[in-house]
């Protein structure tokens, strides 16, 4: 983004010669020839296509929900149930996404306390304590920590983490059960909580990533400043890099919240799904849009595919939302920073 | 790491004379030392007390470290260079909360996973053995991977490639603009969200049948915005002295971008490339959706259910059975080993065909 692409040199020789015929501006333009014209043509037409297929994602999406939603005869947004066969209501089908949004944002919000602490730790590690020689290893960990798919954690999270969580949650329990949050029954520790310490994993690379190239980006200046008042290392960090950073870990949290909620496999590996909402984080139960899916999909005839569809759908507004906000803000800053004056 | 702001000037002997405005400073060697006895005391507790969980050793082994050397540093330092401490250790913890779960990951699937791994594993399907006996391999679900995963990179490479063209070398004014914007966050689109996309056009309104195809159309969605992303950075990286040298010479600018930007930003393209493949081919939640599953080998992803490696762990972890698990770990060692196996070749080119950025 911040390295200049071929902008047309300015002064350009066509407009000051005086007679400027139609044949020379379009010359000065290039895009004449017909190779020229099918290639922009060709590229210019990749990017209508990209765009055309994110509104006819929308498109189909809202199509088939609306389908679904106007033979619903629970409210789509408060019901407790998803019913969409409507066994237990005489064939009407009696569905609603309350449960899936509160999963949803809980294993979302519980995902983002753990990574971004952790997250804004390591990327300061990389870009201000490693060793210089140790900082590029540890980038590449990362990487590859971003390049695990999301089945394998899912499998890693039910096979190897769970078991190992009974302690820590029973402990919880012992001290912070009378929050009523942390009450755990014992019982498989499926629950909201692991899914969350999971997810809180798969975002960590994202949001080390984006933050790192925000504390890259400090100007010199500002730390050799602080260094020169003689500021500890840390007073250094808090100072400059944090100040001039904010934005970016904001935009950087956003992303991996979108990753977040979008995540299907690993939930639907690791969860023990209810369609219930509880006060405990610490029990099984549950549910995300996501997993939702993923897990009834199986036994839904074309009705419930349709109702799986508008539940998709609001995911996918809640994702876009969140995305483009971060992206904004992203676009904002470069704007605003001065990092490249 | 245990650098303080003020450096020491060292002293003729190699040894660092204490400066007169220095006050007194915990030996450099004490972090390693109060790490190494906090992991020690961490693991005493938990055995003393019975904890049954590793995660809570590392944590008790964490604060204490954490509030060791914190207390030292005030006693010793003071305040200001004991925050610092602090900062630091805080730091240093959360760079190996970071690596323990990768190793954990990485270890638990070598382990379990080469169980039933072996040349038998990789070339045989599942056709006639039952879920909960052993036997039966991965043969069926490689072959449906390497199909959907080739298929979909098909549609998304060229037109990827073509839009990152797009947007740097002619792409000015408001369609540029929002082509960048979705480009960004169509990378954010949940994978499932893609899948339901294609099942409801293509299954459920143009009636077809699940099947490869369909599951590489989804998967060709997640993989555009990452090729663009990654094409569009390489091709800035062009020195534009090229590009204007090339047209200075009269050569066409669509032969100027096909014959030197692309060759000089080929290297970091083609890893760009790899580096999205590797994304999709662990995607399992559109496979699910679009190309349902068969035990046989089926090697026309045109026509009818086939297999698919991400999917395939899934069911095998859903089998509930050992012989299921075990089969899921040796798949997920399989997948891990095809994607850190690009990953690696992707970063050697990377590496060794980085353009010159002429500065």
């Amino acid at each position: 983004m911040d390295i200049p692409t071929d902008t047309p040199p300015k002064p350009s020789p066509v407009r000051d010669s005086t007679p400027s015929t139609a044949e020379q501006k379009r010359n000065a333009r290039g895009a004449t020839r017909p190779g020229d014209r099918i290639f922009l043509g060709l590229s210019r037409g990749s990017g209508i296509a990209l765009l055309a297929v994110m509104a006819a994602v929308a498109a189909f999406l809202a199509y088939r929900a609306s389908v679904a939603l106007s033979d619903n005869t629970g409210n789509f947004l408060t019901t407790f149930e998803w019913d969409p066969a409507g066994l237990s209501t005489d064939g009407k089908p009696y569905f609603g996404i309350a449960v899936l949004v509160f999963g949803t944002i809980v294993s979302s919000i519980i995902a983002l306390v753990i990574a971004v602490p952790v997250a804004i730790g390591i990327a300061l590690f990389i870009s201000h304590y490693a060793p210089r020689k140790l900082a590029t290893p540890i980038s590449f960990v990362i990487d590859l920590l971003a390049a695990v798919p999301s089945i394998v954690y899912g499998l890693w999270g039910a096979i190897v983490v769970a078991p190992n969580l009974t302690g820590l949650y029973g402990w919880l329990d012992d001290y912070f059960g009378w929050t009523g949050i942390f009450s755990y029954e014992g019982g498989a520790p499926r629950s909201l909580m692991t899914v969350g310490i999971l997810l809180a994993v798969m975002i960590l690379p994202i949001i080390t990533n984006v933050s790192r190239e925000v504390f890259l980006q400090v100007p010199k200046m500002h730390e050799e400043a602080a260094l020169a008042l003689g500021a500890t290392r840390w007073e250094v960090i808090r100072m400059s890099v944090l100040p001039f950073g904010r934005s970016g870990i904001i935009s950087a949290s956003m992303l991996g919240l979108g990753r977040a909620l979008g995540e299907t496999i690993a939930v639907a590996t690791v969860l023990s799904p209810t369609f219930l909402i509880q006060a405990s984080v610490l029990d099984y139960g549950g549910g995300t849009f996501a997993q939702n899916i993923a897990s009834k999909f199986g036994e839904a005839d074309e009705y419930g595919q349709d109702a799986l569809i508008a539940s998709g759908l609001v995911l996918f507004v809640i994702t876009l939302l969140v995305n483009g906000a971060a992206r904004l803000i992203i676009a904002r800053r470069k704007e605003y920073s001065g990092a490249n004056a | 790491m245990s650098t303080t702001t003020i450096k020491p000037s060292g002293g003729p002997g190699g040894k660092p004379a204490r400066s007169a405005l220095q006050g007194a400073q915990l030996p450099r060697w004490s972090p390693y030392v109060i790490a190494l006895g906090s992991l020690a005391v961490g693991c005493g507790i938990g055995l003393a007390a019975g904890l049954d969980s590793r995660i809570q050793w590392g944590l008790i082994a964490a604060v204490l470290f954490i509030g060791v050397s914190y207390a030292l540093a005030t006693t010793v330092e003071g305040g200001r260079q004991a925050k610092d401490r602090l900062a630091t250790s805080l730091v240093w913890v959360t760079f190996l909360m970071a690596v323990v779960p990768l190793a954990s990951l990485v270890y638990e699937t070598v382990k379990r996973g080469s169980e039933v791994f072996s040349g038998y594993f990789l070339t045989h399907s599942m056709g006639v053995v039952a879920d909960d006996e052993p036997g039966g391999g991965v043969y069926h679900a490689i072959i449906g991977t390497l199909q959907q995963v080739g298929l979909a990179s098909l549609i998304a490479v060229p037109i990827g490639v073509l839009t990152a063209i797009y947007l740097v070398e002619y792409g000015r004014g408001k369609l540029a603009k929002a082509v960048t914007f979705f480009v960004d966050v169509m990378t954010g689109i949940p994978s499932i969200v893609a899948g339901l996309f294609v099942l409801s056009f293509w299954i459920l309104i143009l009636r077809f049948d699940f099947s490869g195809w369909a599951g590489a159309m989804a998967l060709s969605i997640l993989m555009m915005p990452v090729v663009v992303r990654s094409t569009e950075e390489m091709l800035k990286l062009v020195p534009n002295e090229l590009r204007e040298a090339s047209l200075a010479l009269g050569v066409p600018k669509w032969r100027t971008i096909l014959k030197v930007v692309l060759p000089t930003a080929i290297g970091g393209i083609t890893t760009g490339i790899m580096l999205a493949v590797a994304r999709i081919a662990g995607e399992t939640a559109p496979v699910l959706l679009l190309v349902f599953t068969t035990p046989l080998i089926n090697t026309n992803p045109f026509d009818g259910a086939q297999g698919s490696l991400p999917l395939y762990i899934y069911q095998q972890y859903q089998s509930g059975n050992q012989a299921g698990y075990d089969r899921a770990w040796a798949a997920a060692l399989a997948l891990i080993a095809f994607i850190m196996i690009l990953n690696l070749v992707a970063r050697g080119i990377a590496h060794w065909k980085a353009p010159k950025t002429g500065r």
